[in-house]
């Protein structure tokens, strides 16, 4: 679909639910709406059951943590209209410890998924029939995809031989990691000293 | 098929008792060469029960099916028609109960070592652990990842390390062949 046509879509879609819009924009082809928190499930619903936009899949669900912004994370929800063959990005940014109301009474898909944002960025949903993880280790502490999570972890496993199980011990390495990729904008040197207050030289 | 040899040769009349014992040593091809000229001597055949056993065993390892990862599409390869494990006596049981080996094929992640643990529990002796591919033998390329296991060998004793990123089918047969031999060298021992 061309730019163009998307624009049109995205001021159709602006004129109908405007208030519930924080702002949308068309970028690399692709049409984005960052929606109000409170109302993302009401913006789903208009766009599922919108006769002419007929957004009746919801493709995913994932979280994204932008560390160091007031409103800490996004949740991101991706849109399929079958009928049209049309693609949709609906965002809602969310402070850390606040919950975003659910969204499994419009599409029961967005169930696990949204288990998924919640066990790997700790984002807790409202009125979620279900909300445990369902990715990490069973008793697992901390939400490894938070860019403040270390990459190694807290704990490793081995299997103990007087007790005859498997014990969580504290991660002792004989190699630390080292990263060399300092082009990076989450590992390179700005953050580091910035956010971590590390200084990686 | 070629002429059947008879059962009684004039050769094996003249020789009667004047038999050579069986040689000491693992070569499963002298062994049974052996073991069938005093058959047909003799009738009946004098070993130590130690190669029996050992020859019986490594020419019949079952594994149980323990895929984890991409290892366990070359581990698949190496059962199927091209390279055959059958030929080895190899068979995947899907029951650890009925299983002689656990080959360990892909990334062993927290949350299935202690599974694992259980099923290397629930074979029976004499058991063996074949690790396959980097991330078994030592977490390879997730080895700083917050959920892999280091390696396989933190939670069961490993008789054979395959390496490889994944491993090709040959080197996981020769992997086993490795561990063929390592069971007919072995040497059992009861005091009573």
């Amino acid at each position: 679909m061309a730019s163009q046509d998307l624009k049109e879509l995205g001021t159709m879609i602006a004129d109908e639910i405007g208030t519930d819009i924080l702002s949308w924009s068309v970028d690399f082809n692709e049409l984005m709406m960052t929606v109000e928190r409170a109302s993302i499930a009401r913006v789903l619903l208009y766009l599922r059951d919108s006769e002419t936009l007929q957004f009746s899949q919801l493709m995913d669900v994932c979280g994204v943590d932008y560390l160091g912004r007031d409103l800490r994370f996004e949740v991101v929800y991706n849109l399929l209209s079958l009928s049209h063959n049309i693609r949709l990005r609906i965002k809602v940014e969310v402070e850390e410890g606040v919950p975003v109301p659910s969204v499994t009474s419009v599409y029961s898909s967005a169930g696990w998924w949204e288990r998924e944002v919640f066990d790997l960025y700790g984002i807790p949903f409202d009125d979620h029939p279900d909300l445990r993880r369902i990715l990490t280790d069973y008793g697992f502490e901390g939400h490894p995809l938070r860019k403040d999570f270390p990459l190694t972890g807290y704990v490793e496993v081995r299997y103990d031989e007087d007790q005859g199980r498997v014990v969580y011990e504290p991660v002792k390495l004989p190699q630390a990691f080292r990263t060399f990729d300092f082009e990076s904008p989450w590992e390179g040197m700005d953050f580091a000293v910035q956010t971590l207050g590390v200084n990686k030289g | 098929m070629g002429i059947k040899k008879p059962f009684l040769t004039e050769e094996s009349l003249r020789a009667g008792y004047d038999v050579q014992p069986v040689p000491e040593g693992t070569d499963p091809d002298a062994l049974l060469a052996a073991m069938a000229q005093e058959v047909t001597q003799r009738g009946f055949v004098v070993t130590q029960l130690d190669n029996l056993a050992a020859w019986a065993q490594s020419g019949s390892i079952w594994p149980v099916s323990f895929g984890l990862a991409c290892c366990a599409v070359e581990m698949m390869q190496a059962a199927a028609s091209r390279y055959d494990l059958d030929r080895f006596g190899i068979f995947f049981r899907p029951s650890p109960r009925q299983a002689d080996l656990m080959i360990v094929a892909g990334t062993l992640c927290n949350k299935m070592a202690a599974p694992m643990r259980k099923v290397y529990d629930q074979m029976a002796e004499p058991r063996y652990v074949i690790s396959m591919g980097s991330c078994a033998n030592g977490g390879g390329y997730y080895h700083y990842s917050y959920s892999v296991t280091r390696g396989c060998d933190r939670i069961v004793p490993v008789d054979v390390y395959v390496p490889g990123c994944p491993p090709t089918a040959e080197a996981l047969i020769y992997g086993i062949l490795q561990l063929q031999r390592k069971i007919r060298r072995e040497k059992h021992f009861a005091r009573g």
